[in-house]
């Protein structure tokens, strides 16, 4: 869009090269080269381009955000830090977009599981990164994808091999403390055939301005199953893009659950490829209040027959924020017996709220079951006066309906640890008068 | 216990309810029947405070207070309970947190302590029983999923637990087999007593085998035409309301 801002980040480029990790391998130079002169070409997304059409990140052009080339762990606050990270998990912690060994916790993997920053994994497994780096998403996709995988400082380098069955899920934590830096990560997860894991990823930071630019691509063998966690909440005045891209192999199951709170403006793209009668399920929640805008992008690719998908997506947008949620479902000539099902649902608190919904099915296959729903409205003036005339007074319903709504998608968050994490943040945001955590 | 006075309701520019006059006494049972669209639901909302309708003129006492100026949930501590024509279904709060915030936000309006939690489940078991209900019903949200039958047990259910002292059932017998009635009436009737007084919105009068009004009231084209006792339902059934439309057409 804008190669003149484009370029600026560029002409930083060459500042922080040499000290980003896999300098002596060949084959990554080459590709940071080429992402490089992809988005020296492109730019950041444009509101011209079709998926990015609702979302102007015009604005982080304009501020220049620079990483950070050192990591401060020593001054993260414990109780902050206790607030994401899980004590029943292994977690990598992630400083300014750099891998703390002092925060993470990594005691007791099982010897054949890879769980490792990205630097090390560079060092240590380069073979296995040179097969999957830009292979479940290409930097040719998007700017973002393109930047990430020119700058990324860090990341998580997860590897189950085959049958084994992860008892305990693996965090990673994004955690921002500097005002102005830039955080590209770059993750890879990898379940073997018959492995199965459950994999969280948690974004949070101080109350600074920052970018986080986040790449995530996961691998999931014959027959495997990958649980999948989001939780942004970046602060208020922080820029967000975080995108998961998923290669599904035959019978392989995914699910993932986006949880988008945070950010001034925050972008989340989940696109899974599906083979032969693999299963994927999505699931939203995303919640905006004063000017926040959040923008939610999915895509399903149908590859093959018999495969399902399942989506669900739910906002709740209160004073002056706006949803956008763009979901794509294609399927190939090839997927016969395609089971898909998409629904959107928003939930405006105001008037001055907006939600732009936009479904989209693109069907070659002619023998398949799709179908997909959305809905934008306010809360159900026949509701909040039944609960009016069993004695509740109108606010209250009002709380009770909204934290209804969303809670039905934090009640499918099956790790209790999480679960609770994830409710508190709910209920930061919204008025709890009223509403307990009893029915749950 | 309830006094309505040329009681006149539009909506929009239209009349609904065009003089309606009313006096129950505390332990009466008034049956209120009439033809569709006669104004009969617009009646039990007007007394349980729903919005969209505007009254035009009349008043409404209850227990010496102008009912019509209290919000609906101040009408419901003060033991309004209107059991709905058509139960809504609120997905996502269960029908045991409902009860428990109903009953609290009573007992608060009344100075009175929270339910002790121990209470409160031995009260609710004990009405599940008494309306022939399985306890998982408790855990499911507000009517979501219920069959007709089922979500006008439940309103019957949350009405024994209220214990509310001016009970409007709308039409609360449609729709149900005779063994889900007998079970309902035998919710109601348990309800009976001296202080408290039903208004019993019905099209049928088998309900009244098993519920005895004391008064039976006709309403037609938002007007009572004609009250009487227990005999005035068996009349109606034979009849119709086809003569009672009749003669006010005449008058
Ligand atoms: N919100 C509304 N807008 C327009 N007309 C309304 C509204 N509510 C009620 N009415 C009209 O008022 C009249 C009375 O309706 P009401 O529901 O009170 O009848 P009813 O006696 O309960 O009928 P039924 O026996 O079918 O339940 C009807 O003509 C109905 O169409
Ligand atoms: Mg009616």
């Amino acid at each position: 869009m804008n190669t003149a801002a484009a370029s600026r980040y560029t002409a930083e480029y060459q500042a922080i090269a040499p000290v980003l990790p896999g300098r002596d391998l060949p084959w990554l130079q080459s590709l940071r080269a080429q992402a490089l002169e992809k988005f020296s070409a492109r730019g950041f997304p444009s509101l011209r381009e079709e998926e990015w059409r609702y979302t102007n990140v015009s604005a982080i052009e304009k501020k220049l955000f620079s990483p950070s080339m050192s990591i401060a762990s020593s001054h993260i606050d414990t109780d902050w830090l206790k607030s994401y990270q899980l004590e029943d998990a292994w977690s990598v912690v992630l400083v300014d977009g750099h891998f703390s060994g002092e925060l993470s916790v990594l005691e007791g993997l099982p010897e054949a599981v890879s769980v490792m920053s990205m630097a090390d994994a560079l060092v240590k497994q380069p073979e296995a990164l040179e097969r999957y780096i830009n292979q479940a998403v290409n930097y040719n996709e998007h700017g973002f994808i393109a930047f990430n995988t020119a700058w990324f400082t860090d990341g998580l380098f997860v590897h189950i091999p085959a049958k084994q069955v992860l008892e305990k899920p693996v965090q990673v934590l994004h955690l921002i403390t500097q005002a102005d830096v830039l955080a590209t990560t770059r993750n890879i997860i990898v379940a073997d055939e018959m492995a199965e894991a459950e994999i969280i990823e948690t974004f949070a930071g101080l109350d600074n301005a920052y970018l986080t630019a986040a790449v995530t691509e996961v691998f999931i063998g014959v027959n495997a199953g990958v649980t999948f966690y989001k939780m942004q909440c970046e602060p208020e005045k922080a820029y967000h893009f975080g995108g998961a891209y998923i290669k599904q192999s035959r019978d392989a199951r995914f699910s993932h659950h986006n949880f988008a709170f945070g950010g001034l403006l925050a972008r989340s793209d989940v696109h899974a490829d599906l083979d032969h009668a693999s299963e994927c399920e999505l699931n939203g929640l995303y919640l905006g209040i004063k000017r926040q805008h959040i923008d939610n992008h999915t895509r399903i690719n149908h590859l093959k027959p018999h495969a399902i998908s399942r989506e669900l997506y739910k906002g709740v947008l209160d004073d002056r924020a706006r949803g956008v949620f763009q979901g794509r479902v294609i399927v190939a000539v090839d997927a016969q017996k395609t089971d898909s099902q998409m629904n959107n649902r928003n939930l405006l608190l105001s008037n001055d709220a907006e939600a732009d919904t936009k479904p989209q099915l693109e069907i070659y296959a002619d023998d398949v079951k799709c179908g997909h729903g959305v809905t934008v409205g306010q809360l159900d003036e026949k509701s909040i006066f039944y609960l009016q005339s069993r004695c509740v007074d109108e606010e209250t319903a009002r709380n009770m309906l909204t934290f209804a709504f969303a809670n039905e998608m934090v009640d499918k968050v099956k790790i209790k640890g999480l679960h609770d994490r994830v409710l508190e943040q709910v209920l930061a945001r919204f008025p709890q008068e009223g509403v307990s955590k009893e029915w749950l | 216990m309830l006094s309505i006075k040329n009681l006149t309701v539009n909506v929009g520019d239209k009349p609904i309810l065009k003089g309606i006059n009313l006096e129950i006494k505390a332990g009466e049972i008034h049956a209120i029947m009439g033809p569709n669209g006669s104004g009969k639901s617009t009646l039990s909302h007007i007394l349980s405070g729903k919005a969209g309708y505007t009254v035009t003129g009349g008043t409404v006492t209850y227990q010496g207070k102008n009912l019509l100026e209290m919000a609906p949930e101040i009408r419901a501590r003060e033991g309004v309970f209107l059991a709905f024509q058509y139960p809504v279904e609120i997905p996502g709060v269960s029908n045991i947190y409902l009860l428990k915030a109903a009953l609290n936000s009573i007992r608060k309006h009344h100075g009175q302590p929270e339910v002790d939690a121990m209470d409160f489940l031995t009260l609710i078991k004990s009405k599940v029983r008494l309306l022939e209900m399985d306890e998982k019903f408790l855990y499911r949200a507000v009517n979501e999923g219920f069959s007709g039958g089922e979500k006008k047990r439940n309103e019957i259910l949350q009405m024994a637990i209220l214990e509310p002292k001016l009970c409007i059932l709308d039409e609360t017998d449609s729709g149900l087999d005779i063994d889900a009635l007998k079970v309902v009436a035998e919710g109601v009737n348990s309800l009976r007593s001296p202080e408290r007084s039903f208004v019993m919105v019905t099209h049928y009068q088998r309900l009244l085998d098993y519920i005895k009004p004391d008064f039976v009231h006709v309403l037609a084209h938002g007007q009572i035409v004609k009250s009487g006792g227990a005999e005035l339902a068996l009349e109606l059934e034979e009849k119709g309301y086809g003569w009672l439309e009749d003669t006010q057409a005449a008058a």
